[in-house]
């Protein structure tokens, strides 16, 4: 092997697992944090090893939550996971039949559907939330799940990532398919989905964080406690106004608001892999 | 028949939008209250809430915590340019002009209770809380909520270990100065901060002082008016707070009331915040700890004056049924007993909004036990309120508070100098207030 | 690139596309149109009264000094995290690369960041820093140096800075050592015949081979600090001290969203929505070029 010595690979590992370190720290600062009751947060400095409190601020948390959000952090978990799965489901389903038509098929209007799909690359949620939100209350969409993911489904990346997908299918398959007369929907059903399995797989992690990590959109549409997500729910506990936030409720919230996406991140590494570098291809 | 699948799934996604929105079929009527209050206050709103369902069987009050201040406003204004208004809005005390301008939009609080038929008189409430949401001829325009005034706070365990006398609190600022350094000397690193910056030291500051904010009487004469508060004794005054930082006399805590961890961890000695930081700090602090009158400069003429308030009121927002005002009238009424009034101001930091509340909780000898509990309350009504001290009413003012804010932390960085900092912050101030002129016609 | 094999079917196109097509044009393209009318409007945040304004708004807003200094400011913050998050990942890939065993552990442990919401991050980027209770604030007093990024913009740019690396690292980390592992060892093998050390294999092998990934990334980075670092701005400094953090999209957020001023907003909507297509072409020209070639 090349520049194989002894020093250099055990500096190479210290390299490494000192930015793993400090890669790591602030999680650990947060997950001391929520391990002490409140007054040990207040004092300078906090305490940089695991209190006792860890349990009760977790029961606390997920029963509860922090006081007056109005939902505990168990049901706000359930509709982060909802919306999640809803816009990584949604938009993995629209974006790969227009794909499919996009590529399989040649009709009036295919470069018009094609620039309408890009051009929603450009246009951010900033930049059109409070116009979306009326459509939304319009559609009496307000406080329902569909309010919550559909706007958020369309999808030009995914199209793309999908036209790609089928653009390196043999021909040969989808003659074959034909002189055998098996329709589109057929073809489509018994060998391209097949083919983009792993695809699917892959975007399903990207799309997954994407969903779970939604923040300013939630925050507006949503006024029924019961469909809170976990991030409306943090930035209520932030919105403590005159009172005294409760940190240790809060970096527990944290840490369980964390814990899916990252567990999907790293369970599902290699398709994540994948997935960030096919759809950003 | 497989594809059939396919296409079903994709229905199913579309499908979503339709679920969810079932209401409960309940004969009562339903009485939206969108509001600020987290934390502790949001327990007791909605304390507040459920005694009023269980006073009555006709309405049923629902209240939403939507986020802090801003947040609330936004979506309440978002919601009724969508026609999904809630029937009560709970809106900042800056965001008064801009809800008061909002004609159509809002339902006057004197012209509901009339409705409604509730006797209502504007008398029974404090007068430096209901002038400020009180239009020039009297007519209350929207209903106070929570209302509270800056005061000073300060460490008694701090103020022994500086030699001061902890029953002694600063009565000026030369006093805060001089207390400060002594504070500093005993081996604290900081002297004095403060919560509000713009609320506090020139909001109230120039009320306090009986010098204007702005003109027209602080905009209650109309919408032309002008920002003021580059005048000498506003100057004097931030310039004297920059200053005092190269001896930690003052140490700047950040926006809003994200500085009130300086005073509980027992950083600082001394702080000025709003009288509705009290049970935050008696929730977070682990020593004694007093609070005063907010100090005044003594060679300044007007002063002291009286404080104006901060917090919030209620706005009745415009387009709902006849019978759903109703139950609005019926609660405000219940929000106006002295008894609910009392509760609050016992269980919050802010000060009961009648004068009945104040009178229950002054026979209860409430005071007597809490010693400092009233001082917002006579510092409010310490004078009769002049031109300068009756309130503020500036359109988009939430928007100047931020100019501000980025001019005096320019002033704290030592970039501007007071009299800089404070000329940019209000030719900032008047351009937005005369955009918002401009959208009035 | 187009398929030689293609089916015929009157309706069926229309159908698959109806889905995707609906929600572009119900959910995206129409509000995006009020948006750019919005932009030469002047209303009150309630709806009520509007009038028109043609380019009025434009004028303003080029004219106030905070913008142009929120231009500036978005210019620093974006290539300070780009160059950040690219050289941090860029060294710890090539340390990731060099070990024989546990690369993909290493990868493991690094890659997690990008999984937690930007708000989250500014969430525990605060709490680190806290000028009051932050542990790393505390240990920067002991060491002699004042830290309050509440009153400092340096402080506070770096902060924002270094919590936006921070989520980025890991995607950047991902790119760098899947080019590197790309490369075939035979090349590297022969420059370390001919006596090259590790630090020139870098420089005149790899960092050239890298070269289409690192500016793909370049993009995709400033893109990101552009736009996705809302919440961490928002959580951390809400654009403070005195706007030194007062990035263009929060500042749209923060006047439309906030402050109700919803002409102003909607014409800074319209000035980032330039900047964004500017970036997407600069993209796709690229990432085409990468298809073909």
């Amino acid at each position: 092997m090349v520049g194989a010595r002894p020093w250099l690979n055990i500096l190479t590992h210290v390299i490494l697992i000192l930015g793993v370190l400090i890669v790591a720290f602030p999680i650990y600062v947060t997950f001391v944090a929520s391990s002490h009751e409140l007054e040990a947060l207040l004092q300078t400095p906090i305490p940089l090893v695991p209190g006792g409190e860890l349990l009760n601020n977790y029961t606390a948390a997920l029963t509860k939550g922090a006081k007056a959000v109005g939902a505990p952090v168990g049901v706000m978990m359930l509709n982060s996971l909802v919306m999640a799965l809803g816009i990584a489901f949604g938009k993995i389903a629209i974006s790969i039949i227009a794909a499919f038509a996009i590529v399989y098929f040649r009709f009036r209007f295919r470069m018009t559907a094609f620039w309408m799909i890009f051009i929603t690359l450009m246009l951010p949620v900033e930049v059109r939330i409070l116009p979306t939100y009326k459509v939304v209350a319009d559609l009496g969409m307000l406080d329902t799940y569909g309010g919550l993911i559909i706007p958020l489904i369309a999808s030009a990346t995914a199209t793309f990532m999908f036209r790609q997908v089928f653009l390196t299918v043999p021909d040969e398959l989808a003659e074959a398919a034909r002189i055998d007369g098996a329709g589109p929907l057929r073809f489509f059903w018994d060998v391209l989905l097949p083919i983009s399995r792993t695809n699917i797989a892959a975007l399903f992690v990207i799309l997954f964080i994407y969903g779970w990590n939604q923040y300013l959109w939630p925050l507006l549409i949503t006024t029924d406690e019961s469909l809170y997500t976990i991030l409306i729910g943090i930035n209520r506990m932030l919105a403590a106004g005159d009172d005294q936030a409760e940190w240790q409720i809060i970096m527990a919230t944290t840490m369980l608001a964390m814990l899916p996406p990252v567990l999907v991140v790293v369970s599902m590494q290699r398709l994540f892999v994948k997935g960030l570098v096919e759809t950003e291809k | 028949m497989r594809h059939f699948k396919m296409v079903a799934a994709t229905l199913a996604v579309s499908a979503l939008a339709v679920l969810g929105s079932a209401g409960t079929a309940s004969a009562k009527t339903q009485i939206q209250w969108w509001h600020a209050m987290g934390g502790a206050l949001g327990e007791r709103v909605e304390e507040i809430t459920a005694n009023f369902n269980r006073s009555q069987s006709e309405y049923e009050l629902i209240s939403t915590f939507k986020g802090n201040y801003s947040e609330t406003m936004t979506a309440g204004i978002a919601a009724f340019r969508a026609g999904k208004q809630p029937h009560i809005l709970q809106v900042f005390e800056v965001g008064t002009a801009t809800m008061m301008a909002a004609k159509g939009a809002i339902k006057p609080v004197y012209e509901l209770m009339a409705e409604a038929g509730v006797p209502f008189n504007t008398g029974d409430y404090l007068g430096a809380v209901a002038g400020y949401y009180t239009t020039t001829d009297g007519k209350m325009l929207s209903m106070p909520f929570n209302s509270s005034t800056p005061i000073i706070f300060y460490n008694k365990e701090a103020f022994k270990k500086a030699g001061l006398d902890p029953n002694k609190p600063p009565k000026t600022w030369p006093e805060v100065g001089e207390y400060g350094a002594k504070i500093v000397a005993a081996g604290y690193p900081c002297g004095f901060s403060t919560a509000w910056q713009s609320w506090v030291h020139l909001e109230n500051f120039s009320a306090w002082h009986d010098v204007p904010f702005g003109t027209k009487e602080n905009g209650f004469a109309g919408a032309d008016t002008e920002f003021a508060f580059n005048g000498p004794l506003q100057v004097k005054h931030i310039q004297q707070l920059a200053d005092w930082q190269k001896d930690k006399i003052f140490v700047y805590g950040g926006r809003r009331n994200l500085g009130n961890v300086k005073f509980t961890s027992g950083e600082c000695g001394m702080y000025t915040e709003s009288s509705a930081g009290y049970g935050g700090f008696k929730a977070g602090a682990k020593f004694e700890f007093g609070m005063a009158n907010l100090p005044y400069w003594p060679d300044a003429a007007g002063a002291p004056q009286n404080t104006i308030i901060g917090g919030s009121s209620l706005w009745v927002l415009a387009g709902s049924k006849p019978e759903e005002y109703k139950g609005v009238a019926a609660f405000f009424n219940f929000l106006s007993l002295p008894m609910v009034q009392a509760y609050w101001h016992a269980n919050t930091g802010y000060v009961p909004i009648t004068t009945g509340a104040y009178d229950l909780m002054t026979k209860l000898k409430f005071y007597d036990d809490n010693p400092g509990r009233d001082i917002p309350i006579l510092q409010l009504g310490a004078k009769a309120p002049t031109a300068n001290s009756k309130g503020l009413r500036f359109g988009n003012f939430a928007q100047t508070r931020d100019v501000i804010y980025e001019e005096l932390e320019a002033i704290w960085a030592g970039q501007k100098t007071a009299q800089q900092g404070l000329d940019a912050a209000v030719e900032r101030g008047n351009a937005i207030l005369r955009k918002f002129e401009k959208s009035q016609n | 690139m187009e398929k030689r094999v293609v089916f015929r079917n009157p309706v069926l196109p229309y159908l698959l596309l109806a889905p995707q097509i609906a929600i572009t044009l119900i959910f995206f393209i129409w509000p995006a149109s009020q948006a750019l009318y919005q932009s030469l409007l002047q209303q009150d945040p309630f709806g009520l009264r509007t009038t028109f304004v043609w380019a009025d708004n434009f004028i303003d807003l080029f004219s106030q000094a905070d913008y142009l200094n929120s231009l500036q400011v978005t210019t620093v913050f974006s290539i300070s995290v780009a160059v950040l998050a690219l050289s941090s990942a860029l060294y710890l890939a090539v340390q990731a690369d060099r070990v024989l065993k546990g690369a993909m552990a290493y990868r493991t442990l690094l890659i997690w960041p990008y999984a937690v919401a930007p708000v989250v991050a500014g969430v525990l980027w605060l709490f680190l820093f806290n000028p009051t209770l932050g542990i790393a604030a505390y240990w920067l007093r002991e060491l002699g140096y004042d830290w309050n990024h509440t009153l400092n913009g340096g402080q506070a740019m770096t902060l924002v800075v270094v919590a936006a690396t921070w989520k980025q690292i890991s995607y950047n980390f991902l790119f760098f050592l899947a080019g590197m592992q790309a490369i075939p060892r035979s090349l590297i093998e022969a420059a370390a015949i001919d006596g090259a050390g590790p630090v020139r294999r870098f420089w005149t092998i790899v960092f050239p081979l890298l070269t289409p990934t690192t500016f793909f990334l370049l993009v995709i980075n400033i893109v990101y600090a552009f736009f996705d670092t809302f919440g961490i701005i928002h959580s951390v400094t809400e654009g403070g001290p005195a706007g030194a953090t007062n990035i263009l999209v929060y500042k749209v957020f923060r006047d439309g969203f906030l402050n109700l001023d919803l002409g102003g907003s909607a014409t800074q909507s319209v000035v980032l929505m330039t900047i964004v297509i500017a970036f997407t072409v600069i993209q796709f020209r690229y990432v085409e070029r990468k298809v073909h070639y």
